[in-house]
């Protein structure tokens, strides 16, 4: 019964629950045996009767002028006729109410507060209307409130259970803890609020922690680490796993996270840096400290992993650890997983807007002009450069009036020599390539190990572009003959350094 | 500069607030407030008329009242707001159509605003990081919203050519939030536990409902702007806005997430159409450069603040993140407050 009144607006509510009441009434004379979901029929059945029966327009409740708009609402829903209003353009209700009332001749200052909603001037209300009065009710039924699309202030799990709000920390285990700091990364763990009374709140986790402090200290020292180190390692790992826990951490307008970056991403690129590749960097004082510069550099190696080694090559070798911002081709971004990782590690699309904006902040880009086509060339190819796309980067340059750093990267060409391409599984799942190399597919998995070639990576003398002004990037044959000399450079660059290296793996 | 100005949709929630504020300007005399259900807010002095803005008779009031200034907020985001896609479309469309129609028939108007969205670049891979106004979208948006956001403005462009005497000024509103206001996108972050599509982080941009209601007011009472991007600062992607909200995620692959937005749309709890499912994918940022220099307007709101104000109205969801946030802080506190032990002592020796 009650469900059956609240589903009904206020309008209806008088003669569903003079219905209702009859029907309880019913439901008592009944036996007592009659189940109560019998009852609620009953009653939900006699109160259909009594809307329909209401659209006569003899009222019997006489209770004035409020039930009157009640019932009004009643017989409009009896006689369908607000379903056909709903349904149907409204031009046939405007006649009866001017179009638009008249404007309040200038409200004065006190009556201007009270919030007054536009209905008819009450004079109108005299005249008694066959149909319900078409103007704004004062209160609106509850599913005019949900189709406006405002939320019912406050917040809606409130009523279950009060959660402490967020500013007040839960009260006890803060207090005792002390100033409860966000760990930096730079973790300079003061030493100083160890006062000596601290009263232990939660000792045991707190004592529990000392012994396991100490427990690690044992054991790096065992295993010939620094002991401080492991400790710094830990609480890194620990603060960072907090800050992804609660969102605390930011993300710029390319999707570059650097908290993820520091923390996840160059760690777990840095030992095949170090000791799979041994990559030896050079030059790389011809990165400015500050300032854009565009990093222009050659691509191989079957999976872009020359670009991954130069990012960490340029933050762990520069002196002001800088992030490279590498422009990535379309598919890398449609590709799950590698797309979110490569947005979080600072790449972006490459195309012209997102370079020149990244290159205009003052950011240093890097690009691999040549694309699909140096990362996809069969092994007989290697260290022969391709065409440098549409010299893009070059305008992108000129335009914002950055330094182009030649970058030449020797090594990466042996970690998947690719001695076939199945084109036919290419064209299938969409790939530019599918590459063939001495261990994969034949090994399975396992193919899929970088062979570990040494590797050389140098930066070349900076092009400067800032006295060609932004207007030479309109000049295509400037742009051409810039793309040319770049890629002149770093062949080249490529050539002397295969001169220099002893083999392909020392 | 407006005089009598016309607003429709102001029985929605974003209509009726900017209402009430554009009442209180006091070089603005006359607020007539059109809509087909009345208001279930307070809309200030504003008049309501309860009109149809895909009948004809919408050109009546705007002679009647000699309109100078028309404020085209009924563009529905949500279809579930509107009854349905059908209908939705119908308002949208249809209702811009015969608004514009009407307009054009009027010689008193002088400006036009719209509420337009950011929905109309689309949502692609192939997007740059920023959308300028002049870029247009790689991906032309199908289905839902999006493309009648796409065809609204065409309306729109077509109308500027013909009444070349009216300025018009059209805000792409990024996704607006709010303690307040109801889109699909906050139906979606106050799901228990938050759908992401597998293997993206899109990232997203926001604008507060007080921000959006004050660029429009701008709009309207300051200069003609043309076509121009709102959006708070900086931008957050969907799992730090989840954990933001205190909800767990649950990485669904794009390919499923089709059967997973149909089951929870007819549901109830949220709609996930084709352009949202992109858009969690891919999401979007737009260039704010026009929206400080040329409107002159400055959010007051972040990305981010204005997203935390949301997801204080909402609550966490499960007692458990909190406690496991709390636990891992409160280790990660402990650890360094240890840690500051061992190494005190140790310089002491």
């Amino acid at each position: 019964m009650a469900a059956s009144t609240a589903k009904r607006s206020d309008a209806a509510r008088t003669p569903a629950k003079t219905a209702a009441t009859k029907a309880t009434a019913k439901g008592a004379t009944a036996k007592s045996t009659k189940k109560a979901t019998a009852k609620r029929a009953t009653a939900k059945s006699a109160a259909k009767k009594a809307t329909a029966t209401s659209a006569e327009p003899a009222t019997t409740s006489a209770s004035a002028p409020r039930a009157r708009g009640a019932l009004a609402a009643g017989a409009a829903r009896a006689s369908g006729e607000r379903k056909k209003r709903r349904s149907t353009p409204l031009l046939q209700s405007a006649p009866a109410q001017p179009v638009l009332p008249a404007m309040p001749p200038a409200p004065g200052p006190g009556t201007s507060e009270a919030p007054t909603p536009v209905t008819a001037a009450p004079g109108e209300r005299q005249h008694k209307l066959h149909r319900p009065h078409p103007v704004a009710k004062a209160v609106p039924t509850s599913k005019a409130v949900a189709k406006t699309g405002t939320r019912p202030a406050g917040p809606r799990r409130r009523s279950t259970a009060p959660r402490p709000s967020q500013p007040a920390p839960a009260p006890a285990p803060a207090a005792a803890r002390g100033p409860l700091k966000a760990v930096r990364d730079d973790v300079s763990v003061s030493p100083a609020p160890a006062a000596p009374g601290h009263v232990g709140l939660a000792p045991g986790v707190e004592e529990l922690l000392r012994a396991g402090v100490a427990a690690l200290r044992v054991a790096a020292e065992a295993s010939g680490l620094s002991p401080e180190d492991v400790e710094r390692q830990v609480a890194q790992t620990l603060s960072f796993l907090r800050r992804r826990l609660t969102g605390d951490y930011t993300v710029d307008e390319f999707g570059f996270d650097e908290d993820f970056t520091e923390h996840a991403y160059l760690p777990l690129l840095r030992p095949l840096y170090r000791k799979w590749f041994r990559v030896e960097v050079r030059g790389i004082e011809n990165i400015p400290n500050e300032g854009g510069a565009l990093v222009v550099a050659n691509h191989s190696g079957t999976i872009a992993m020359d670009s991954l080694m130069t990012q960490v090559a340029v933050h762990d070798e520069h002196p002001a650890h800088r992030h490279l911002r590498m422009l990535g081709a379309d598919l890398v971004f449609q590709t799950p997983v590698i797309g979110q990782v490569a947005r979080r590690s600072g790449s972006t699309l490459a195309a012209n807007p997102d370079a020149e904006r990244l290159l205009s902040r003052g950011e240093l880009a890097g690009v691999w002009p040549e694309g699909f086509k140096g990362v996809g060339k069969p092994f007989s190819e290697r260290y022969k450069l391709q065409r440098f796309g549409r010299g893009g980067f070059v305008s992108a340059a000129l335009r914002t009036g950055v330094p182009i750093i030649p970058c030449s990267i020797v090594g990466a060409e042996e970690i998947y020599p690719i001695i076939g391409n199945m084109k036919t599984v290419a064209r299938l799942v969409g790939a530019p390539y599918a590459p063939v190399t001495p261990t994969w597919p034949l090994l399975g998995p396992l193919g899929l190990i970088p062979l570990p070639s040494k590797w050389i990576i140098e930066f070349g003398s900076p092009v400067e572009t800032a006295d060609l002004g932004p207007g030479a990037a309109d000049d295509p044959m400037l742009v051409f003959d810039l793309t040319d000399q770049v890629r002149e450079t770093i062949q080249q660059t490529l050539y002397s350094l295969l001169m220099q290296r002893r083999s392909v793996f020392f | 500069m407006a005089d009598v100005v016309l607003v429709t949709g102001v029985s929605r929630y974003l209509g009726g607030h900017f209402a009430r504020r554009l009442t209180a300007d006091s070089s603005v005399s006359r607020v007539i407030g059109v809509d087909v259900i009345p208001p279930p807010h307070d809309i200030g002095r504003a008049e309501f008329v309860r009109a149809d803005i895909r009948n004809p008779m919408i050109g009546k009031i705007i002679a009647q009242a000699e309109v100078d200034t028309v404020v085209h907020m009924n563009v529905i985001a949500t279809p579930t707001h509107a009854g349905g896609r059908t209908s939705q479309k119908e308002i949208n469309v249809i209702g811009t159509m015969q608004l514009l129609a009407a307009c054009q028939k009027a010689p008193s108007i002088r400006r036009l605003v719209v509420k337009s969205s950011a929905a109309v670049y689309g949502s692609s891979p192939r997007d740059p990081a920023m959308f300028t106004e002049e870029m247009g979208p790689k991906a032309l948006p199908r289905t839902g919203f999006g493309k009648d956001s796409v065809e609204v403005e065409g309306y729109v462009r077509g109308f500027s050519r013909r009444r070349p005497d009216t300025e018009i000024t059209m805000l792409r509103f990024a996704n607006i939030l709010g303690p307040g206001i109801r889109t699909a996108l906050t139906d979606y972050f106050s799901l228990p536990v938050v759908p992401v599509p597998f293997g993206y982080d899109a990232r997203l941009q926001f604008v507060h409902e007080t921000d959006a209601i004050s660029a429009l007011l701008r709009a309207t009472t300051g200069p003609s702007v043309g076509i121009t991007n709102i959006a708070g600062d900086g931008v957050i992607t969907v799992t730090q806005a989840a954990s933001i909200a205190g909800r767990p995620v649950l990485p669904v692959p794009r390919m499923a997430a089709g059967l997973l937005g149909g089951v929870v749309k007819r549901s109830g709890l949220t709609d996930f159409s084709a352009d949202q499912l992109q858009f969690l994918a891919f999401g979007r940022g737009l260039d704010t450069t026009r929206m400080r220099e040329v409107l002159g307007f400055e959010p007051e709101y972040t990305t981010r603040t204005a997203f935390e104000d949301f997801a204080r109205g909402i609550g966490s969801v499960l007692p458990g993140t909190t406690a496991v946030n709390s636990a891992v802080s409160g280790l990660a506190g402990t650890a360094a407050h240890a840690i500051g032990h061992v190494w005190a002592s140790g310089r002491n020796d």
